[in-house]
């Protein structure tokens, strides 16, 4: 998955160690948004025919399509919900979070 | 004309901290794969710079400003004339400003920005009220909504005005290219903002944003509520170029509003007369709209 990677970030100890202004680099995450989310969507590859439809609208960008079938970033997923509500193949469920799947 | 196969792969913005289903979200991410890598952003105060550069983290990839609140028109104004006295030719310059960002306290600024005729992009996301700091409402909200600064009771409806035309100011200054669009027809957005970033001058794009936590709708609903809204004619699809409005999607009927408001939490209390009143506000201005552009 080519998605932007968490980065390991050093906090600054003192004042030398802060940027010259309030400025930092572009392109830092340093944590996941994966706590966040309380219903986690779970694709179904054999039913998915691949129209992409939750891959260009997700507002967090997680779907990942390279392999030829999808993949979720889930560091990243939020669990919002809008994939499987938009899916016209109903191949993605949301499930609640916290519980074990095979 | 954008396809989904030949868009990039690569993520420009992503680990932000927007709200589940964010319509914003949507936004931000399709305009910066259109762009690509050679971009500049110039984000004023407001959701778009709060979720995308909680230090340290910043989640646009591309360098992007974080400015004062009004500063969006005059920021890309300094951007634009800054790659010119370096010679630099191939690089975007766009600003996500919300709707209070641009309709209210950044208007001057974007105005004198597009007087001056300097080469950007300005896209203002619209959801429709101050979000970022609590729901106060803007020159955007429409008619009828609950915000925390026109609460609806019995001695108010919530927002008494009807939604500021941003679209018809921008065309008032003869802009090279304006838009409106909606966050849930994504080709239709991608193909403005490409076509805005081939544009010499300035180019301005209004796109409608649905913010479930402002509105109160469920998260998963975002694209099926900014569908709503253009198949009510509440907000519509529409281009400016060449002294000439074209609208790019034209409902046969418009279906009826009160499915959309009655969708979300800020239009609950709307009695059947003011769902009434809303829909002739509609209608007049589509009046509006087939005797101007569409004849
Ligand atoms: C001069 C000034 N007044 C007030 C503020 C506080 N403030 C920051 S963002 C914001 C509202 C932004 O609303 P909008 O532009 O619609 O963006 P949204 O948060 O909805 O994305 C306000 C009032 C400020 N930063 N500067
Ligand atoms: S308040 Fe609304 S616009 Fe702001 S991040 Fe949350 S959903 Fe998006
Ligand atoms: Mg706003």
């Amino acid at each position: 998955m080519s998605k932007p990677q968490i980065v390991k970030y050093k906090m600054p100890e003192s004042q030398k160690d802060m940027p010259l202004g309030p400025s930092s680099e572009a392109g830092v995450i340093i944590e996941p948004n994966a706590g966040w989310r309380v219903m986690k969507p779970i694709i179904d590859n054999s039913k998915c025919v691949m129209c992409l439809k939750c891959w260009i609208l997700c507002p967090d960008g997680v779907i990942d399509r390279e392999k030829g079938t999808l993949e979720i970033d889930y560091n990243f997923c939020k669990g919002c919900g809008i994939c499987s509500y938009e899916c016209p193949q109903k191949a993605i469920t949301m499930v609640k979070e916290g519980k074990q799947y095979d | 004309m954008i396809k989904m196969k030949d868009l990039t792969d690569k993520e420009y913005l992503y680990g932000h901290k927007a709200c589940p289903g964010c319509g914003m979200g949507i936004v931000g991410r399709l305009a910066t794969k259109v762009l690509g890598e050679k971009t500049i952003i110039a984000l004023p105060a407001s959701c778009m710079s709060t979720v995308t550069t909680q230090y340290p983290q910043m989640n646009y990839s591309v360098p992007s400003m974080t400015m004062a609140f009004p500063g969006t028109g005059a920021v890309l104004s300094g951007m634009s004339a800054g790659l010119k006295s370096l010679g630099v030719k191939d690089v975007n310059v766009i600003g996500f400003a919300g709707d209070g960002g641009t309709a209210d306290i950044g208007i001057q600024a974007l105005s004198g920005a597009v007087e001056r005729g300097d080469d950007f992009i300005y896209v203002c996301y619209d959801n429709e009220a101050y979000m970022n700091t609590g729901i106060q409402r803007s020159g955007m909200t429409p008619y009828g909504a609950t915000t925390t600064t026109t609460p609806s009771g019995t001695a108010s409806i919530g927002e008494k005005h009807f939604k500021k035309n941003m679209f018809e100011i921008m065309i008032a200054h003869r802009i090279p290219y304006a838009a409106t669009a909606c966050s849930s027809y994504t080709t239709d957005f991608m193909n403005k903002i490409e076509k805005a970033k081939n544009i010499k001058g300035p180019a301005y794009i209004h796109v409608m944003a649905p913010c479930p936590t402002g509105w109160g709708f469920p998260s998963e609903l975002t694209v099926e509520i900014g569908k709503m809204i253009v198949e009510c004619g509440l907000w519509y699809l529409a281009e400016y170029e060449n002294g000439k409005v074209k609208m790019n999607l034209v409902p046969k009927t418009l279906k009826p509003v009160k499915d959309y408001l009655m969708a979300q939490k800020r239009f609950k209390h709307l009695k059947d007369e003011d769902i009434k009143a809303i829909e002739e506000h509609r209608d007049s201005e589509w009046e509006l709209i087939r005797e101007n552009w569409m004849k």
